[in-house]
């Protein structure tokens, strides 16, 4: 990956939560570029601030300072429609499925809601013919969800309609914030290879936010080690699990419980 | 070979719902826990894994129900005794359960040493404040769990920390078997680690007979469990040793979870997961034949037509309807779904 197509990128990124003594540093002076098609990942212990992060880049938090340039471009988020624009771009899946949709909204009403977002007009044809795409995309029968509120739905189809959702934005970025964290493995599988077909079909690029250095593994061209709001380590995913450099890397992939070696409980 | 502990036959519970509809999650389950073993027991959302862990306590509220069965701790039979009976002499004694969200189980304006009061005067009333605290900090210090912790308010920990608390104070009386309910999904691998020492430690140590380790993270398993028993649809459908199960699953079922695992290994770039299609069936609702049937890539007509009996193969046992030869040449397709 060259230096020319760099998507999304931030320099010296700091958020500050809280004042005088009190004064939390929740992302210390933080760097990256994001390449396009790159899927990256953030892997860091609970609360080393990649969630903040996460947020930061998704445009829900203010940082304290820092810049964070699109398209090569300073972003702009200060007005409605500015944002609005962004947001086009750049989505979000989160950790808790049952807490991502309006509860009152039926399936069909959220992902007309997509639709409109993009701001196309289309026939109710056409409308139609999106969502069924979209739950087609995810093994889902749109006959059977549409008129479903999302409590009815099991915590895997919510994630997956999750993922319809953000098949059908069809954002440049996506950041993902620990999405397979609150389900079982089996899922987690049928969540990943979703993923990473819509990167394929539509080009997109996938930021990781997990505790799960397997998966950051799997997934990831780039993984990115963050520890108390600090980038302690970064490089291509092969170098960095199989030959970690820094001391707080290394203490991580030994504390993964793994098939093939032994588990150092000391 | 260690004297079995706990021998459960037949465990039949249920969940009545709101419709009078009666949803078995345990149906079925015999298992037998030996002294000094840690028994894991795996399956994905929604198998049963908790409903399970609950049933073995011999206590139960509404919803859940008990069907038929019977659970034997050294011989006696817990559900033929009073509720009295079972509170007092089962309950913290013979059997401690750490639910699923245990750090969030503390009352958050007591302080740490008052959970323990509280455990002993119900089974050792003559202690002294002095003489529990003496007692409590003798047993944290054996864990290498830090003095202050006993004096402490929940908030004032973290969220590890918490965990292990909570396995120190129901611990407290040294039971002979704890059940332990996902006690690290939610915490990340440092901690999770040192949660998995601890009860490492206090098995070594014996202040618990044997463990019953409830997870869905099998590398996890892999290092922790002597035994492994895979749960689907209330049942049990394979069992055996820990580097049987893991390493040469037999039962489709378990061939498909073993390969949805990743670790940061150098191989698992090349590995293809595999997934699942389609979800569990309703347990409300149950068909004769197979439950895994809508989802198993080598299913046959046969395997909807009776209710598939356990087979067992030297040290292991499985439910499916093909012979262990055969299962053992079947490979699951990595692509499917």
């Amino acid at each position: 990956m060259n230096k020319d197509n760099v998507l999304l990128s931030g320099q010296h990124i700091v958020k500050i939560f809280g004042y005088g003594r009190s004064k939390v540093w929740a992302v210390n002076d933080v760097d990256f570029a994001f390449h396009e098609r790159e899927i990256i990942s953030f892997v860091g212990e609970s609360g080393s601030g990649k969630t903040t992060l996460a947020r930061i880049i998704l445009g829900l938090l203010k940082s304290t300072s820092g810049d964070i340039r699109y398209k090569g471009k300073p972003r702009n988020l200060k007005s409605h429609g500015a944002r609005r624009q962004y947001w086009k771009d750049v989505q979000g899946i989160f950790q808790d499925p049952y807490s991502s949709f309006n509860q009152f909204y039926r399936v069909e009403k959220l992902l007309l809601d997509c639709i409109k977002l993009q701001g196309v007009k289309l026939a109710e044809k056409e409308k139609l013919e999106k969502m069924r795409e979209a739950c087609d995309f995810i093994n889902l029968e749109y006959k059977e969800l549409r008129n479903k509120y999302p409590f009815e739905l099991s915590g895997g189809q919510m994630q997956r309609l999750m993922i319809a959702r953000i098949f059908m934005l069809d954002p440049k970025v996506l950041i993902a914030d620990e999405p397979t964290s609150m389900i079982d493995a089996c899922l987690r599988s049928t969540i990943l290879k979703l993923l990473l077909k819509l990167r394929v079909e539509n080009n997109m690029m996938i930021v990781f936010i997990t505790h799960d250095l397997g998966l950051a593994y799997y997934v990831s061209d780039t993984v990115y080690i963050m520890k108390e709001g600090k980038i302690v380590e970064r490089g291509n995913a092969k170098d960095i699990i199989i030959n970690p450099k820094h001391a707080y890397t290394k203490q991580l992939i030994k504390d993964v419980p793994k098939l093939s070696e032994a588990w150092d409980l000391s | 070979m260690n004297r079995q502990i706990m021998v459960v036959k037949d465990l039949r519970t249920y969940y009545k719902t709101r419709l009078n509809e009666h949803v078995y999650a345990v149906d079925g389950v015999s298992l037998q826990l030996k002294e000094r073993e840690i028994l894991g027991i795996a399956g994905e959302s929604g198998c049963g894994k908790s409903t399970l862990a609950l049933s073995l306590m011999g206590f139960y509220f509404p919803p859940l129900n008990f069907k038929s069965g019977s659970i034997k701790i050294d011989g006696v039979d817990i559900m033929k005794l009073e509720y009295e009976n079972l509170r007092t002499q089962v309950l913290g004694k013979k059997i401690a359960y750490i639910p699923q969200a245990a750090m969030n189980a503390l009352n958050p304006t007591k302080k740490i040493i008052r959970f323990i009061e509280d455990i002993i005067k119900e089974h050792n009333p003559e202690l002294s404040k002095g003489q529990v605290y003496k007692m409590a900090s003798k047993r944290f210090e054996s864990l290498n769990l830090p003095q202050r912790v006993l004096t402490a308010f929940p908030n004032e920990l973290s969220g590890g920390m918490k965990q292990r608390t909570v396995i120190a104070i129901s611990t407290i009386l040294n039971p002979k078997i704890l059940i332990a309910d996902e006690p690290t999904s939610a915490l990340d691998v440092t901690s999770q680690k040192i949660v998995i020492k601890l009860l490492k430690d206090l098995l070594d140590k014996g202040f618990v007979g044997s463990i019953i380790f409830i997870t869905h993270e099998l590398p996890l398993l892999r290092h922790v469990a002597d035994n492994i028993l895979i749960m689907y649809a209330g049942e049990i459908v394979e069992s055996g040793k820990t580097n049987d199960v893991i390493f040469d699953p037999i039962h489709p079922y378990s061939k498909a979870l073993m390969g949805s695992i990743i670790v940061p290994e150098e191989d698992m770039k090349n590995r293809k997961l595999v997934n699942i299609p389609g979800a569990p069936p309703n347990l409300g609702n149950i068909q004769i034949g197979c439950r895994f049937a809508d989802r198993c890539s080598f299913v046959k007509g046969e395997c909807r037509k009776q209710n598939i009996e356990e087979k067992v193969h030297y040290d292991r046992a499985f439910k499916c309807i093909y012979d262990f030869k055969i299962l053992k040449e079947l490979q699951i397709n990595d692509e499917q779904g």
